[in-house]
Protein backbone atom coordinates (compact mmCIF):
# COMPACT_ATOMS: atom_id res chain seq x y z
CA UNK A 1 0.00 0.00 0.00
CA UNK A 2 2.86 2.42 0.91
CA UNK A 3 4.16 1.66 -2.65
CA UNK A 4 1.14 2.93 -3.86
CA UNK A 5 1.68 6.18 -2.23
CA UNK A 6 4.44 6.47 -3.81
CA UNK A 7 2.82 5.91 -7.15
CA UNK A 8 0.07 8.28 -7.39
CA UNK A 9 -0.74 7.57 -10.82
CA UNK A 10 -1.43 4.22 -10.61
CA UNK A 11 -4.08 5.56 -7.65
CA UNK A 12 -5.36 8.44 -10.01
CA UNK A 13 -5.35 6.04 -13.39
CA UNK A 14 -7.08 3.46 -11.49
CA UNK A 15 -9.81 5.12 -9.89
CA UNK A 16 -9.98 7.01 -12.81
CA UNK A 17 -10.71 3.59 -14.89
CA UNK A 18 -12.82 2.05 -12.50
CA UNK A 19 -14.96 4.99 -11.99
CA UNK A 20 -16.00 4.63 -15.73
CA UNK A 21 -16.57 1.30 -15.51
CA UNK A 22 -19.02 1.17 -12.66
CA UNK A 23 -21.25 4.47 -13.60
CA UNK A 24 -21.28 2.44 -17.55
CA UNK A 25 -22.06 -1.14 -15.24
CA UNK A 26 -24.98 0.77 -13.47
CA UNK A 27 -26.15 2.51 -15.92
CA UNK A 28 -29.53 1.63 -15.25
CA UNK A 29 -29.46 3.35 -11.82
CA UNK A 30 -27.69 6.44 -12.88
CA UNK A 31 -29.73 7.07 -16.11
CA UNK A 32 -33.34 6.01 -15.93
CA UNK A 33 -33.71 7.89 -19.59
CA UNK A 34 -33.76 5.05 -22.68
CA UNK A 35 -30.69 5.43 -24.67
CA UNK A 36 -32.35 4.48 -27.84
CA UNK A 37 -36.23 5.40 -28.41
CA UNK A 38 -36.56 8.73 -29.69
CA UNK A 39 -38.37 11.47 -28.15
CA UNK A 40 -38.49 14.34 -30.83
CA UNK A 41 -40.38 17.06 -28.67
CA UNK A 42 -37.06 17.28 -26.80
CA UNK A 43 -34.60 17.58 -29.82
CA UNK A 44 -31.32 19.60 -28.30
CA UNK A 45 -32.10 19.86 -24.80
CA UNK A 46 -28.81 22.01 -23.56
CA UNK A 47 -27.55 20.39 -19.97
CA UNK A 48 -28.55 21.37 -17.20
CA UNK A 49 -27.07 24.29 -15.60
CA UNK A 50 -26.88 25.55 -18.82
CA UNK A 51 -30.63 26.47 -19.44
CA UNK A 52 -31.41 22.23 -19.22
CA UNK A 53 -33.69 20.89 -17.42
CA UNK A 54 -33.02 18.23 -14.37
CA UNK A 55 -34.53 15.23 -16.19
CA UNK A 56 -31.60 15.16 -18.90
CA UNK A 57 -28.02 16.25 -16.69
CA UNK A 58 -25.87 16.27 -19.84
CA UNK A 59 -29.41 17.33 -22.32
CA UNK A 60 -30.47 15.94 -25.03
CA UNK A 61 -28.83 14.99 -28.88
CA UNK A 62 -30.60 15.55 -32.44
CA UNK A 63 -33.45 12.99 -31.54
CA UNK A 64 -34.38 14.11 -28.47
CA UNK A 65 -32.66 11.00 -26.73
CA UNK A 66 -30.73 11.46 -23.06
CA UNK A 67 -27.45 11.74 -23.53
CA UNK A 68 -26.20 11.05 -20.15
CA UNK A 69 -27.85 7.21 -21.11
CA UNK A 70 -26.24 6.98 -24.49
CA UNK A 71 -22.77 7.91 -23.02
CA UNK A 72 -23.43 5.37 -19.98
CA UNK A 73 -24.54 2.76 -22.46
CA UNK A 74 -22.25 3.83 -24.87
CA UNK A 75 -19.29 2.79 -22.64
CA UNK A 76 -20.47 -0.54 -22.12
CA UNK A 77 -20.37 -1.49 -25.53
CA UNK A 78 -16.93 0.43 -25.96
CA UNK A 79 -15.37 -0.92 -22.59
CA UNK A 80 -16.53 -4.87 -23.43
CA UNK A 81 -15.56 -4.61 -26.62
CA UNK A 82 -11.68 -3.00 -25.84
CA UNK A 83 -11.74 -5.81 -23.07
CA UNK A 84 -12.12 -8.44 -24.86
CA UNK A 85 -9.82 -7.33 -27.84
CA UNK A 86 -7.23 -6.77 -25.08
CA UNK A 87 -7.53 -10.17 -23.48
CA UNK A 88 -7.45 -11.70 -26.80
CA UNK A 89 -4.51 -9.65 -28.77
CA UNK A 90 -2.73 -10.12 -25.32
CA UNK A 91 -3.49 -14.07 -24.68
CA UNK A 92 -2.86 -14.59 -28.46
CA UNK A 93 0.64 -12.52 -28.73
CA UNK A 94 1.82 -13.73 -25.28
CA UNK A 95 1.63 -17.58 -26.35
CA UNK A 96 2.99 -16.80 -29.93
CA UNK A 97 6.04 -14.08 -28.28
CA UNK A 98 6.71 -17.04 -25.87
CA UNK A 99 6.62 -19.63 -28.52
CA UNK A 100 9.01 -17.41 -30.96
CA UNK A 101 11.27 -17.13 -27.86
CA UNK A 102 11.76 -20.70 -26.12
CA UNK A 103 12.05 -22.02 -29.72
CA UNK A 104 13.17 -19.52 -31.95
CA UNK A 105 14.95 -20.56 -35.23
CA UNK A 106 12.81 -20.91 -37.63
CA UNK A 107 9.53 -19.96 -35.98
CA UNK A 108 11.03 -16.95 -34.62
CA UNK A 109 12.06 -15.79 -37.98
CA UNK A 110 8.41 -16.64 -39.33
CA UNK A 111 6.69 -14.53 -36.28
CA UNK A 112 8.99 -11.31 -36.49
CA UNK A 113 8.70 -10.96 -40.42
CA UNK A 114 5.00 -11.32 -39.37
CA UNK A 115 5.35 -8.66 -37.12
CA UNK A 116 7.04 -6.46 -39.74
CA UNK A 117 4.30 -6.79 -42.23
CA UNK A 118 1.86 -5.68 -39.79
CA UNK A 119 3.39 -2.98 -38.38
CA UNK A 120 3.77 -1.35 -41.97
CA UNK A 121 0.44 -0.68 -42.06
CA UNK A 122 -1.36 1.90 -40.32
CA UNK A 123 -3.20 0.24 -37.76
CA UNK A 124 -6.76 2.11 -38.85
CA UNK A 125 -5.82 1.81 -42.59
CA UNK A 126 -5.78 -2.25 -41.76
CA UNK A 127 -8.68 -1.91 -39.50
CA UNK A 128 -11.28 -0.08 -41.83
CA UNK A 129 -10.32 -2.12 -45.12
CA UNK A 130 -10.71 -5.77 -43.16
CA UNK A 131 -13.99 -4.19 -41.18
CA UNK A 132 -15.27 -2.88 -44.79
CA UNK A 133 -14.59 -6.43 -46.42
CA UNK A 134 -16.07 -8.46 -43.20
CA UNK A 135 -18.82 -6.17 -42.00
CA UNK A 136 -19.61 -4.43 -39.16
CA UNK A 137 -20.60 -7.16 -35.96
CA UNK A 138 -19.20 -6.84 -32.53
CA UNK A 139 -16.87 -10.69 -33.43
CA UNK A 140 -15.18 -8.48 -36.36
CA UNK A 141 -14.24 -5.26 -34.37
CA UNK A 142 -13.14 -7.15 -31.52
CA UNK A 143 -10.84 -9.36 -33.93
CA UNK A 144 -10.03 -6.16 -35.84
CA UNK A 145 -8.85 -4.87 -32.44
CA UNK A 146 -7.12 -8.03 -31.17
CA UNK A 147 -5.17 -8.38 -34.47
CA UNK A 148 -3.94 -4.67 -34.20
CA UNK A 149 -2.33 -5.76 -30.56
CA UNK A 150 -1.25 -8.97 -30.84
CA UNK A 151 2.39 -7.52 -32.49
CA UNK A 152 3.31 -6.01 -29.66
CA UNK A 153 3.30 -8.00 -26.98
CA UNK A 154 4.70 -11.07 -29.18
CA UNK A 155 7.32 -8.41 -29.46
CA UNK A 156 8.06 -7.77 -25.77
CA UNK A 157 7.18 -10.87 -24.62
CA UNK A 158 10.14 -12.72 -27.00
CA UNK A 159 12.42 -10.00 -25.78
CA UNK A 160 12.25 -10.94 -22.36
CA UNK A 161 12.36 -14.70 -23.04
CA UNK A 162 15.59 -14.21 -24.96
CA UNK A 163 16.98 -12.28 -22.07
CA UNK A 164 15.35 -14.90 -19.72
CA UNK A 165 16.09 -17.71 -21.19
CA UNK A 166 19.97 -17.80 -20.28
CA UNK A 167 19.84 -16.99 -16.54
CA UNK A 168 21.30 -18.97 -14.09
CA UNK A 169 18.08 -20.14 -12.01
CA UNK A 170 16.66 -21.39 -15.61
CA UNK A 171 20.00 -23.16 -16.22
CA UNK A 172 19.45 -24.75 -12.88
CA UNK A 173 16.36 -25.64 -13.24
CA UNK A 174 17.28 -27.71 -16.45
CA UNK A 175 20.04 -29.10 -14.73
CA UNK A 176 18.00 -30.26 -11.97
CA UNK A 177 15.48 -31.84 -14.59
CA UNK A 178 12.83 -29.67 -15.45
CA UNK A 179 11.18 -30.66 -18.31
CA UNK A 180 10.64 -28.13 -21.03
CA UNK A 181 7.22 -27.17 -20.29
CA UNK A 182 7.54 -26.69 -16.79
CA UNK A 183 10.95 -24.27 -17.26
CA UNK A 184 8.67 -21.73 -19.75
CA UNK A 185 5.50 -22.05 -17.71
CA UNK A 186 6.94 -22.12 -14.02
CA UNK A 187 9.73 -20.33 -14.34
CA UNK A 188 10.35 -18.00 -17.31
CA UNK A 189 6.38 -17.04 -18.36
CA UNK A 190 6.36 -15.23 -14.70
CA UNK A 191 9.14 -12.91 -15.00
CA UNK A 192 7.34 -11.60 -18.17
CA UNK A 193 4.58 -10.63 -16.52
CA UNK A 194 5.47 -7.04 -15.61
CA UNK A 195 6.41 -5.26 -19.02
CA UNK A 196 3.03 -7.48 -20.26
CA UNK A 197 0.63 -5.69 -17.17
CA UNK A 198 2.73 -2.48 -18.51
CA UNK A 199 1.80 -2.92 -22.11
CA UNK A 200 -1.97 -4.04 -21.15
CA UNK A 201 -2.96 -0.98 -19.60
CA UNK A 202 -1.50 1.66 -21.99
CA UNK A 203 -2.82 -0.76 -24.80
CA UNK A 204 -6.86 -0.38 -23.16
CA UNK A 205 -6.36 3.13 -23.85
CA UNK A 206 -5.19 2.15 -27.81
CA UNK A 207 -8.28 -0.34 -28.06
CA UNK A 208 -10.63 2.12 -26.96
CA UNK A 209 -9.36 4.57 -29.29
CA UNK A 210 -9.70 2.76 -32.56
CA UNK A 211 -12.88 1.49 -31.50
CA UNK A 212 -14.07 4.86 -30.85
CA UNK A 213 -12.39 5.47 -34.31
CA UNK A 214 -13.62 3.21 -36.04
CA UNK A 215 -16.87 3.93 -34.81
CA UNK A 216 -16.78 7.58 -35.69
CA UNK A 217 -16.19 6.52 -39.18
CA UNK A 218 -18.90 4.47 -39.51
CA UNK A 219 -17.67 1.30 -39.42
CA UNK A 220 -18.06 0.42 -35.63
CA UNK A 221 -21.26 -0.27 -33.47
CA UNK A 222 -23.93 0.51 -35.74
CA UNK A 223 -27.12 3.22 -34.94
CA UNK A 224 -28.87 2.83 -32.98
CA UNK A 225 -27.18 1.51 -30.35
CA UNK A 226 -24.69 4.25 -28.75
CA UNK A 227 -21.30 4.61 -29.03
CA UNK A 228 -18.67 7.39 -28.09
CA UNK A 229 -17.16 7.53 -31.83
CA UNK A 230 -20.67 7.60 -33.36
CA UNK A 231 -21.61 9.72 -31.19
CA UNK A 232 -19.07 12.33 -31.86
CA UNK A 233 -19.73 11.88 -35.64
CA UNK A 234 -23.09 12.61 -34.94
CA UNK A 235 -22.85 15.84 -32.64
CA UNK A 236 -19.67 17.16 -35.70
CA UNK A 237 -23.23 18.78 -37.50
CA UNK A 238 -24.65 20.61 -34.74
CA UNK A 239 -21.16 22.40 -33.84
CA UNK A 240 -22.46 25.69 -33.91
CA UNK A 241 -26.39 25.11 -31.81
CA UNK A 242 -25.07 22.43 -30.03
CA UNK A 243 -21.48 21.91 -29.28
CA UNK A 244 -22.43 19.20 -25.98
CA UNK A 245 -23.41 16.88 -28.26
CA UNK A 246 -19.20 16.00 -29.91
CA UNK A 247 -18.08 17.81 -26.01
CA UNK A 248 -19.36 15.20 -23.94
CA UNK A 249 -18.46 11.36 -25.90
CA UNK A 250 -15.32 13.24 -26.37
CA UNK A 251 -14.67 13.81 -22.38
CA UNK A 252 -15.79 10.25 -21.80
CA UNK A 253 -12.86 8.76 -24.06
CA UNK A 254 -10.03 11.30 -23.45
CA UNK A 255 -10.69 10.10 -19.42
CA UNK A 256 -10.66 6.54 -19.96
CA UNK A 257 -7.46 6.87 -22.37
CA UNK A 258 -6.14 9.14 -19.76
CA UNK A 259 -7.02 6.81 -16.73
CA UNK A 260 -5.18 3.76 -18.67
CA UNK A 261 -2.27 5.82 -19.97
CA UNK A 262 -1.69 7.02 -15.90
CA UNK A 263 -2.42 3.62 -14.77
CA UNK A 264 0.34 2.28 -17.28
CA UNK A 265 2.75 4.88 -16.73
CA UNK A 266 2.43 4.37 -12.84
CA UNK A 267 2.90 0.87 -13.65
CA UNK A 268 6.25 1.05 -15.39
CA UNK A 269 7.40 3.42 -12.56
CA UNK A 270 7.00 0.49 -10.23
CA UNK A 271 7.60 -2.80 -11.92
CA UNK A 272 10.65 -1.35 -13.83
CA UNK A 273 12.37 1.03 -12.04
CA UNK A 274 15.46 1.09 -14.53
CA UNK A 275 12.89 2.54 -17.48
CA UNK B 1 28.90 -1.95 -43.33
CA UNK B 2 27.53 -2.82 -47.33
CA UNK B 3 26.43 -6.30 -45.91
CA UNK B 4 24.35 -4.39 -43.46
CA UNK B 5 22.57 -1.91 -46.20
CA UNK B 6 22.04 -5.17 -48.20
CA UNK B 7 20.86 -7.39 -45.54
CA UNK B 8 18.15 -4.43 -44.32
CA UNK B 9 16.82 -4.20 -47.87
CA UNK B 10 16.38 -7.73 -48.39
CA UNK B 11 14.24 -7.55 -45.21
CA UNK B 12 12.32 -5.05 -46.63
CA UNK B 13 11.80 -6.70 -49.65
CA UNK B 14 10.72 -9.54 -47.53
CA UNK B 15 8.51 -7.14 -45.94
CA UNK B 16 6.81 -5.95 -48.77
CA UNK B 17 6.11 -9.83 -50.04
CA UNK B 18 4.46 -10.25 -46.16
CA UNK B 19 2.52 -7.14 -47.40
CA UNK B 20 1.22 -7.63 -50.93
CA UNK B 21 0.57 -11.54 -49.26
CA UNK B 22 -2.07 -9.81 -46.51
CA UNK B 23 -3.39 -7.26 -48.86
CA UNK B 24 -4.03 -10.58 -51.15
CA UNK B 25 -6.04 -12.50 -48.33
CA UNK B 26 -7.49 -10.01 -47.11
CA UNK B 27 -8.93 -8.45 -50.13
CA UNK B 28 -9.40 -11.53 -52.48
CA UNK B 29 -9.41 -14.76 -50.52
CA UNK B 30 -12.25 -13.31 -47.42
CA UNK B 31 -14.55 -12.03 -49.53
CA UNK B 32 -15.60 -15.48 -51.18
CA UNK B 33 -16.16 -13.82 -54.54
CA UNK B 34 -14.13 -10.56 -54.82
CA UNK B 35 -14.90 -10.02 -58.44
CA UNK B 36 -18.87 -9.68 -56.72
CA UNK B 37 -16.82 -7.63 -54.47
CA UNK B 38 -14.49 -5.20 -56.71
CA UNK B 39 -17.21 -4.48 -59.62
CA UNK B 40 -19.63 -1.88 -58.97
CA UNK B 41 -22.89 -3.16 -57.18
CA UNK B 42 -25.31 -4.71 -59.03
CA UNK B 43 -23.08 -5.28 -62.01
CA UNK B 44 -24.31 -7.99 -64.50
CA UNK B 45 -23.03 -11.52 -63.69
CA UNK B 46 -21.36 -11.34 -67.09
CA UNK B 47 -19.52 -8.87 -66.32
CA UNK B 48 -18.57 -11.19 -62.93
CA UNK B 49 -17.68 -13.59 -64.93
CA UNK B 50 -15.33 -11.82 -66.90
CA UNK B 51 -13.15 -10.39 -63.94
CA UNK B 52 -13.25 -13.67 -62.54
CA UNK B 53 -11.37 -14.93 -65.57
CA UNK B 54 -9.30 -12.07 -66.04
CA UNK B 55 -8.21 -11.86 -62.41
CA UNK B 56 -7.75 -16.31 -63.08
CA UNK B 57 -10.04 -16.41 -59.98
CA UNK B 58 -10.98 -19.93 -61.15
CA UNK B 59 -7.43 -20.22 -60.94
CA UNK B 60 -6.03 -21.93 -57.80
CA UNK B 61 -4.81 -19.65 -54.88
CA UNK B 62 -1.17 -19.60 -55.40
CA UNK B 63 -1.53 -18.85 -59.09
CA UNK B 64 -4.26 -16.10 -58.08
CA UNK B 65 -1.94 -14.71 -56.16
CA UNK B 66 1.15 -14.53 -58.58
CA UNK B 67 -1.22 -12.90 -61.17
CA UNK B 68 -2.26 -10.62 -58.58
CA UNK B 69 1.80 -9.49 -57.54
CA UNK B 70 2.41 -9.45 -61.73
CA UNK B 71 -0.51 -6.62 -62.53
CA UNK B 72 0.59 -5.18 -58.76
CA UNK B 73 4.25 -5.17 -60.53
CA UNK B 74 2.87 -3.58 -63.75
CA UNK B 75 1.64 -0.72 -61.51
CA UNK B 76 -2.13 -2.47 -62.70
CA UNK B 77 -4.29 -2.23 -59.29
CA UNK B 78 -7.29 -2.11 -61.43
CA UNK B 79 -10.05 0.29 -62.39
CA UNK B 80 -11.59 2.57 -59.32
CA UNK B 81 -15.27 2.38 -60.18
CA UNK B 82 -16.21 5.42 -58.15
CA UNK B 83 -13.63 7.48 -60.51
CA UNK B 84 -13.89 5.30 -63.49
CA UNK B 85 -9.87 6.11 -64.05
CA UNK B 86 -7.33 3.61 -63.17
CA UNK B 87 -6.59 2.97 -59.05
CA UNK B 88 -3.22 4.33 -58.65
CA UNK B 89 -3.43 6.97 -60.79
CA UNK B 90 -6.63 8.00 -58.37
CA UNK B 91 -4.66 7.46 -55.40
CA UNK B 92 -1.67 9.48 -56.91
CA UNK B 93 -2.85 12.24 -57.24
CA UNK B 94 -4.04 12.45 -53.59
CA UNK B 95 -0.94 11.91 -52.54
CA UNK B 96 0.80 15.22 -52.47
CA UNK B 97 -2.38 16.28 -49.99
CA UNK B 98 -1.42 13.79 -47.61
CA UNK B 99 2.52 14.62 -47.87
CA UNK B 100 1.68 18.20 -47.03
CA UNK B 101 -0.50 17.43 -44.15
CA UNK B 102 1.87 14.78 -42.72
CA UNK B 103 5.08 16.67 -43.54
CA UNK B 104 3.79 19.60 -41.65
CA UNK B 105 2.95 17.51 -38.94
CA UNK B 106 6.25 16.13 -39.07
CA UNK B 107 7.77 19.33 -38.81
CA UNK B 108 5.53 20.52 -35.82
CA UNK B 109 6.32 17.71 -34.00
CA UNK B 110 9.96 18.09 -34.23
CA UNK B 111 9.61 21.42 -32.78
CA UNK B 112 7.24 21.34 -30.22
CA UNK B 113 8.41 17.78 -29.32
CA UNK B 114 11.94 18.58 -28.90
CA UNK B 115 11.51 22.40 -27.59
CA UNK B 116 9.40 21.21 -25.04
CA UNK B 117 11.44 18.38 -24.32
CA UNK B 118 14.28 20.14 -23.84
CA UNK B 119 12.90 23.04 -21.93
CA UNK B 120 11.58 20.02 -19.17
CA UNK B 121 14.38 18.79 -19.18
CA UNK B 122 17.21 21.74 -18.68
CA UNK B 123 14.15 23.17 -15.78
CA UNK B 124 13.80 19.67 -14.14
CA UNK B 125 11.61 20.04 -11.31
CA UNK B 126 10.43 23.49 -11.85
CA UNK B 127 6.68 24.51 -12.98
CA UNK B 128 7.99 24.43 -16.88
CA UNK B 129 8.48 20.99 -16.20
CA UNK B 130 5.29 20.09 -14.95
CA UNK B 131 3.31 21.99 -17.19
CA UNK B 132 5.60 20.24 -20.16
CA UNK B 133 4.33 16.80 -18.46
CA UNK B 134 0.53 17.93 -18.25
CA UNK B 135 0.63 18.74 -22.04
CA UNK B 136 1.74 15.24 -22.81
CA UNK B 137 -0.42 13.84 -21.13
CA UNK B 138 -2.84 15.04 -22.46
CA UNK B 139 -1.81 15.26 -25.73
CA UNK B 140 -1.28 11.49 -25.57
CA UNK B 141 -4.86 11.25 -24.38
CA UNK B 142 -7.10 13.25 -26.08
CA UNK B 143 -8.31 11.55 -29.47
CA UNK B 144 -7.64 13.46 -32.61
CA UNK B 145 -11.16 13.40 -33.81
CA UNK B 146 -12.23 14.41 -30.96
CA UNK B 147 -9.25 17.67 -30.77
CA UNK B 148 -9.26 18.37 -34.09
CA UNK B 149 -13.92 18.60 -33.43
CA UNK B 150 -12.99 20.57 -30.61
CA UNK B 151 -10.62 23.16 -32.41
CA UNK B 152 -12.91 23.48 -35.03
CA UNK B 153 -15.42 24.62 -32.55
CA UNK B 154 -13.06 27.27 -31.36
CA UNK B 155 -11.00 28.25 -34.36
CA UNK B 156 -13.93 28.19 -36.45
CA UNK B 157 -17.28 28.05 -35.07
CA UNK B 158 -16.80 30.38 -32.19
CA UNK B 159 -13.94 32.58 -32.82
CA UNK B 160 -13.44 32.62 -36.63
CA UNK B 161 -10.29 32.60 -36.88
CA UNK B 162 -9.76 29.76 -39.34
CA UNK B 163 -11.27 27.97 -42.19
CA UNK B 164 -12.61 24.42 -40.88
CA UNK B 165 -12.80 22.25 -44.09
CA UNK B 166 -10.84 22.60 -47.56
CA UNK B 167 -7.41 23.29 -49.07
CA UNK B 168 -7.36 26.20 -50.59
CA UNK B 169 -4.32 28.23 -48.58
CA UNK B 170 -1.88 27.37 -45.61
CA UNK B 171 -4.16 28.55 -43.25
CA UNK B 172 -6.20 25.31 -44.18
CA UNK B 173 -3.27 23.60 -43.28
CA UNK B 174 -2.81 25.00 -39.73
CA UNK B 175 -5.96 23.04 -37.78
CA UNK B 176 -5.65 19.49 -39.49
CA UNK B 177 -1.86 19.70 -38.65
CA UNK B 178 -2.20 20.51 -35.15
CA UNK B 179 -4.82 17.75 -34.78
CA UNK B 180 -2.21 15.50 -36.50
CA UNK B 181 0.90 16.35 -34.61
CA UNK B 182 -0.80 16.47 -31.34
CA UNK B 183 -0.14 12.62 -30.10
CA UNK B 184 3.75 12.27 -31.92
CA UNK B 185 4.59 15.86 -30.48
CA UNK B 186 3.92 14.67 -26.46
CA UNK B 187 5.49 11.54 -27.25
CA UNK B 188 8.43 12.94 -28.51
CA UNK B 189 8.56 15.10 -26.03
CA UNK B 190 8.88 12.86 -23.12
CA UNK B 191 11.03 11.05 -25.09
CA UNK B 192 13.44 14.08 -25.48
CA UNK B 193 13.09 15.05 -21.51
CA UNK B 194 13.92 11.37 -20.58
CA UNK B 195 16.82 10.83 -22.95
CA UNK B 196 18.21 14.40 -22.33
CA UNK B 197 17.77 13.88 -18.74
CA UNK B 198 20.16 10.42 -19.10
CA UNK B 199 22.72 12.25 -20.91
CA UNK B 200 22.98 15.78 -19.01
CA UNK B 201 23.87 13.10 -15.71
CA UNK B 202 26.97 11.57 -17.49
CA UNK B 203 30.93 12.75 -16.95
CA UNK B 204 31.39 14.37 -20.32
CA UNK B 205 28.74 16.73 -19.58
CA UNK B 206 30.60 17.68 -16.62
CA UNK B 207 33.56 18.22 -18.09
CA UNK B 208 31.96 20.54 -20.63
CA UNK B 209 30.39 22.48 -17.96
CA UNK B 210 33.85 22.48 -15.83
CA UNK B 211 35.52 23.83 -19.08
CA UNK B 212 33.69 26.66 -19.08
CA UNK B 213 31.61 26.04 -21.73
CA UNK B 214 28.02 28.08 -21.43
CA UNK B 215 24.88 25.88 -20.85
CA UNK B 216 23.41 26.23 -23.79
CA UNK B 217 26.11 25.01 -25.44
CA UNK B 218 26.63 22.31 -23.72
CA UNK B 219 22.84 21.30 -23.79
CA UNK B 220 22.44 22.07 -27.46
CA UNK B 221 25.63 20.76 -29.32
CA UNK B 222 27.08 18.06 -26.72
CA UNK B 223 23.68 16.60 -25.23
CA UNK B 224 21.23 17.09 -28.00
CA UNK B 225 23.91 14.89 -30.58
CA UNK B 226 23.30 12.03 -28.35
CA UNK B 227 19.53 12.55 -27.55
CA UNK B 228 19.15 12.64 -31.42
CA UNK B 229 19.17 9.10 -32.32
CA UNK B 230 16.17 7.77 -30.45
CA UNK B 231 14.18 10.52 -31.21
CA UNK B 232 14.91 9.43 -35.23
CA UNK B 233 13.45 6.04 -34.14
CA UNK B 234 10.91 7.56 -32.86
CA UNK B 235 10.43 10.19 -35.35
CA UNK B 236 10.75 7.66 -37.96
CA UNK B 237 7.97 4.98 -36.81
CA UNK B 238 5.53 7.73 -35.93
CA UNK B 239 5.24 7.92 -40.36
CA UNK B 240 2.77 5.16 -39.73
CA UNK B 241 1.44 6.84 -37.01
CA UNK B 242 0.94 9.98 -38.77
CA UNK B 243 -0.60 8.58 -41.88
CA UNK B 244 -2.92 6.56 -39.65
CA UNK B 245 -3.85 9.61 -38.42
CA UNK B 246 -4.09 10.83 -41.69
CA UNK B 247 -7.27 9.03 -42.79
CA UNK B 248 -9.28 10.48 -39.79
CA UNK B 249 -7.76 13.75 -39.71
CA UNK B 250 -8.46 14.34 -43.02
CA UNK B 251 -12.06 12.96 -43.05
CA UNK B 252 -12.92 15.59 -40.16
CA UNK B 253 -11.61 18.49 -42.20
CA UNK B 254 -12.28 17.45 -45.53
CA UNK B 255 -8.62 17.46 -46.88
CA UNK B 256 -8.27 15.90 -50.21
CA UNK B 257 -5.96 13.20 -49.14
CA UNK B 258 -5.05 9.76 -49.78
CA UNK B 259 -7.14 8.74 -45.98
CA UNK B 260 -10.36 10.96 -46.94
CA UNK B 261 -9.55 9.00 -50.16
CA UNK B 262 -9.75 5.22 -48.84
CA UNK B 263 -12.83 6.20 -46.10
CA UNK B 264 -14.88 7.62 -49.21
CA UNK B 265 -13.89 4.39 -50.99
CA UNK B 266 -14.73 2.11 -48.38
CA UNK B 267 -18.30 3.13 -48.21
CA UNK B 268 -18.33 3.47 -52.19
CA UNK B 269 -17.09 -0.02 -52.12
CA UNK B 270 -14.23 1.11 -54.52
CA UNK B 271 -12.26 -1.78 -53.28
CA UNK B 272 -9.46 -1.35 -55.71
CA UNK B 273 -9.02 2.20 -54.66
CA UNK B 274 -8.66 0.40 -51.40
CA UNK B 275 -5.90 -2.20 -52.01
CA UNK B 276 -3.79 0.62 -53.97
CA UNK B 277 -3.54 3.01 -50.58
CA UNK B 278 -3.28 0.17 -48.28
CA UNK B 279 0.04 -1.17 -50.68
CA UNK B 280 1.19 2.28 -51.11
CA UNK B 281 1.28 3.20 -47.54
CA UNK B 282 2.53 0.09 -46.35
CA UNK B 283 5.44 0.72 -49.34
CA UNK B 284 5.83 4.86 -48.38
CA UNK B 285 6.50 3.25 -44.47
CA UNK B 286 8.77 0.57 -45.29
CA UNK B 287 10.92 2.76 -47.37
CA UNK B 288 11.03 5.14 -44.60
CA UNK B 289 11.92 3.06 -42.01
CA UNK B 290 14.50 1.97 -44.53
CA UNK B 291 15.95 4.92 -44.89
CA UNK B 292 15.92 5.76 -41.02
CA UNK B 293 17.68 2.75 -40.41
CA UNK B 294 20.76 3.93 -42.75
CA UNK B 295 20.36 6.97 -41.28
CA UNK B 296 21.76 5.74 -37.96
CA UNK B 297 24.88 5.14 -39.64
CA UNK B 298 25.21 9.08 -40.22
CA UNK B 299 24.08 10.27 -37.32
CA UNK B 300 26.08 7.82 -35.08
CA UNK B 301 29.41 7.42 -36.40
CA UNK B 302 29.70 4.74 -33.08
CA UNK B 303 27.69 2.36 -34.93
CA UNK B 304 29.13 0.08 -36.96
CA UNK B 305 27.65 -2.81 -38.51
CA UNK B 306 29.31 -6.02 -39.43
Amino acid sequence: MSRLVRHPMILVGGTLLLAVVVASVCAPLLAPADPIKPAFGQRLAPPRGLGGGAAHPLGTDNLGRDILARLLYGGRFSLTLAGCALLLGAGGGVVVGLAAGVFGGRLDDVVMRLADVQLAFPVIMLAIAIMAVVGTSPTAIVSVLALSGWVLYARTVRASVLAIREADYVEAARVLGASQARVVLRHISPNTLAPILVLASSQFATMVLLESGLSFLGLGIQPPQPSWGAMLAEGRDYLSNAWWLATVPGIAISLVVLGANLLGDGLRDLLDPRL
Amino acid sequence: MRGYILRRCWHSAVTLAGVSILVFVILRVVPGDPAKMLLPEGAPQSAVDELNRHLGLTEPLWIQYGLFLGSVARGDFGQSFQYRAPALRVVVERVPATVQLTLAAMVLTVLAGASLGVLAAVRQGTGYDYAGTVLAVLGQSLPNFWLGIMLILLFGVTLRWLPTSGFQSWRHLILPAVTLAAFPTALVARLTRSSLLEILGQDYIRTGRAKGLGEPRVVLRHAMKNALLPLLTVVGLQIGTLLGGAVITESIFAWPGMGKLVVDAIFFRDFPVVQTVLILSATIFVAINLVVDLLYTVVDPRIRYE
